[in-house]
């Protein structure tokens, strides 16, 4: 039992992660794009297509941060102070782009700034994300079970690496979502953006590939020693070989598959960090055994949640396909 | 500059946290408002409570989204600010804030969209039921956190190892001591503040002569409601103070400023508490009133500040002057609500100039009450952060006082820029009325309903 919870806590807390990355990334996205459109109904039209869906998707965070709270304390009461100036902000950017979906109708001579408000934060907010990432794979300083770093351990050239290679990853989900999601213009627009986002995206994944194991030898052992390598060499194949089909599937004018290959992409990415650091939770010193919650408390949140995710997960498709199918020129929920 | 930590932490919490409950105990209130007024349509059939139900949803996804993201931040505060609280007591809280996040943080965020943008996409039941699920999940959210912070004041069930509490019985930490009275009380104000947000909205358009019809339902729903509901809140926040008294007698001390325990309490109507001095200045008192009131005896004795070193006690200042502030609220609300149904049997409500006319401006006194009653609560839990079991100096992080400052000067900056703006833009939204335009269509001329044509008893065009 003590062995299996805190394996099955990493995994819902994995999926919480993948949820969030994959769904708000979409939507953040958006708003990373927006300043790349060209005219406001065009923006109105990007916002639009995500109304509906960008609380029930940043929810996701919340269940992270909570879950890992429940499940793993200990890591969660070391993380956060060590990466605390990029997670306020982080927070911060989302309140911004958060209360932006709602102000940004009734102002109408506040409307630029809030169009700003919304592009600065959504990409912040994955910048942010990003830095976190960063600082979390190189490693925090824990000493008597807590922080024992400085204020801007995380400030690095590889936190700002992963930083704007999530801004440009969260673009390309948001691009191939209007490119599924929408008609005219807009989505003609994405279509062109998608395929500079993916070479974007394709440098950041090479580059952090090679760091990182070059950088911390606990990485390179993991991924090159004998047998793993024989166990894991699929997973850049895979990546390879899903993003030449994206490419090709929106130089053909496909309209959903984009959107699922990228989706894989992140997928395969976000197996490769797991890969790299499966079983730390705060790399380099602490694993999910070592930081986890006492097993009463882990087994009486498992019981919840294993009746209640498939419930969310139930009405979160019954809402998706409420609102599904394309969203005109013009058109809006609003 | 020598900051301290601790003080810092204190501050930027209380600031983030104050900010955010003023948009819980609206939307608890609003989102059961607007499903009553969905089921009342759907029975009725009458369109101007559809259009009322539309109005306040405009105002719910506003203020809401306003809660949602100020409340993210709370989540991970009790990391960025609080590990040692998070790693102490994790084990026993984690789970009730887990829970908020999966069966109440979800229904809710879900079935807002579908609340929201659903007018003209689904058949009225099924829009219904979505109101009703947004209105269950504030429910259930309340019901979670306030179980959470009702083990802080109350904590039972659980056992210290190591310096790391432990659960022993989940169903004792859930239903703890203080919580049914803890729930009981928050959730009646939060729709007592609503009520007087609808009253004060309803007041305003009947006074200004436009919507008309809506203004009278919502004025007479707000004062039938409060004239039951406000003198039940005065019977559930008595039970809650008794409850107080058995389980943290120094909360109840510092609220009515009882310095002595070895007399009979006076129940004090205004001083100056002196916590130096350890007495009252300036008071004005009613001698044997707090013991008639605590322990229902005239000679009833209950314990003082002074009965444990000041190092133990919490400070006397804020739970005073809170408690004071919310009572005198509390006590506003019945004498409004009695007086509106008075006003009501006589059929003068819509005319009496005298009532209308205060009661329009009067929609921010829930907030006021509400906000001084936590005040009262988490100020009297002090020096503790769980009562008895961790000190609140002892839960703070290991960060660096120049971080937790820049981020209490950006929390300032953001909150006030963002609370001030939306309650410039909620303001507009009421100004625009039930039958206005909803909200700007994008882009001029276009309609901003996707499927109106269509379906035309649903989808009236804004």
């Amino acid at each position: 039992m003590e062995t299996y919870l805190p394996v099955i806590w990493a995994a819902i807390i994995g999926l919480a992660v993948a949820m969030y990355v994959i769904l708000d990334g979409f939507d953040l996205g958006i708003g990373i794009l927006f300043p790349f459109a060209e005219t406001d109904r065009e923006r109105d039209q990007m916002m639009n297509s995500v109304a509906p869906f960008w609380d029930g998707n940043e929810t996701w965070l919340v269940l992270g941060g909570a879950g890992m709270m429940v499940a793993f304390p200990l890591a969660y009461s070391i993380i956060l102070p060590a990466l605390y100036l990029p997670v306020i902000i982080m927070l911060l950017a989302l309140v911004f782009r958060g209360v932006a979906f709602e102000f940004r109708w009734i102002g109408v001579t506040s409307k630029p700034h809030w169009t700003f408000a919304f592009a600065a934060g959504s990409a912040l907010a994955a910048f942010c994300q990003g830095l976190i990432l960063g600082g979390m794979i190189e490693g925090i300083k824990v000493e008597n079970r807590a922080f024992a770093g400085s204020a801007f351990d995380w400030a690095t050239p590889f936190g700002v690496l992963c930083g704007l290679g999530l801004v440009a990853g969260y673009g390309l989900l948001g691009a191939t979502w209007l490119v599924m999601k929408t008609e005219g213009r807009v989505a003609e627009h994405a279509r062109t953006e998608a395929k500079l986002l993916l070479l974007a995206v394709l440098a950041f994944m090479a580059i952090v590939s090679l760091w990182t194991p070059l950088a911390f030898e606990r990485i390179a052992v993991r991924w090159f020693s004998l047998p793993n390598i024989l166990f894991f060499w699929w997973v850049p194949a895979a990546t390879a070989l899903v993003a030449f089909a994206l490419w090709r599937w929106l130089e053909t004018g496909h309209e959903v598959l984009p959107f699922l290959a990228t989706i894989a992409l992140f997928l395969l990415g976000y197996l490769g960090l797991l890969i790299s650091n499966f079983p730390y939770l705060v790399p380099p010193s602490l694993t999910i055994w070592q930081t986890a919650a006492a097993p009463s408390t882990q087994v009486f949140m498992l019981m919840g949640t294993l009746v209640l995710l498939p419930i969310i997960l139930g009405y979160m498709i019954f809402v998706y396909w409420i609102f599904g199918g394309k969203l005109r020129e013009g058109e809006g929920y609003h | 500059m020598d900051l301290d930590p601790v003080l810092l932490a204190r501050i930027q919490f209380a600031f983030t946290i104050i900010w955010h409950i003023i948009f819980p105990a609206f939307t608890i209130g609003l989102s059961a408002y607007i499903a009553t007024l969905c089921v009342i349509w759907m029975r009725t059939g009458k369109d101007h409570y559809r259009q009322l139900a539309r109005f306040w949803t405009k105002i719910f996804a506003v203020s809401f989204a306003m809660g949602v993201v100020s409340g993210i931040v709370l989540s991970y505060q009790f990391g960025t600010n609080w590990s040692r609280y998070s790693a102490v007591l994790g084990n026993v809280v984690g789970p009730m804030i887990g829970y908020e996040v999966e069966a109440a943080f979800f229904l809710e965020a879900t079935f807002l969209g579908v609340l929201l943008f659903g007018w003209d996409r689904m058949p009225p039941w099924l829009h219904t039921l979505a109101a009703l699920a947004v209105a269950g999940g504030t429910l259930l959210s309340a019901f979670w956190i306030l179980s959470a912070n009702s083990w802080m004041q109350t904590p039972v069930g659980y056992e210290m190892r190591d310096g790391i509490a432990f659960p022993i019985d989940w169903l004792t930490i859930v239903f703890n001591p203080s919580f049914p009275y803890r729930l009981a009380h928050m959730v009646t104000a939060a729709y007592l503040t609503t009520s007087f947000v609808v009253l004060a909205v309803g007041a305003r358009f009947i006074l200004a002569g436009t919507h008309l019809e809506h203004g009278r339902t919502m004025l007479r729903m707000a004062v039938g409601f409060a004239a039951v509901v406000a003198p039940l809140q005065l019977f559930i926040g008595d039970r809650h103070g008794l409850n107080t008294l058995e389980h943290q007698p120094l909360k109840i001390a510092a609220m009515e400023a009882h310095w002595d325990g070895s007399r009979p309490g006076e129940l004090v109507l205004f001083a100056w508490p002196d916590e130096s001095a350890e007495v009252n200045r300036f008071a004005v008192t009613i001698p044997h009133g707090a013991s008639l009131v605590l322990t229902h005896s005239w000679d009833g004795l209950f314990p003082g500040l002074t009965s444990v070193p000041p190092s133990d006690r919490p400070p006397v200042k804020p739970p005073f002057f809170a408690f004071r502030i919310m009572v005198g609220i509390g006590m506003l609300m019945i004498l409004t609500g009695l007086t509106g149904v008075w006003l009501w049997w006589r059929g003068r409500l819509f005319n009496t100039r005298w009532f209308l006319w205060p009661a329009q401006y009067i929609w921010w006194i829930g907030f006021v009450a509400v906000i001084c009653g936590w005040i009262v609560t988490e100020t009297g839990r002090q020096p503790w952060v769980a009562h008895g079991v961790l000190r609140t100096a002892d839960a703070v992080s290991p960060v660096a006082a120049g971080s937790v400052v820049t981020t209490l000067v950006l929390f300032v900056l953001v909150y006030g820029i963002v609370g001030s703006l939306g309650l410039y833009y909620i303001n507009r939204l009421i100004m625009r009325g039930p039958d206005g335009a909803a909200i700007e269509p994008p882009g001029a001329g276009t309609p901003p309903w996707p499927s109106a044509t269509g379906r035309g008893t649903f989808g009236e065009p804004a």
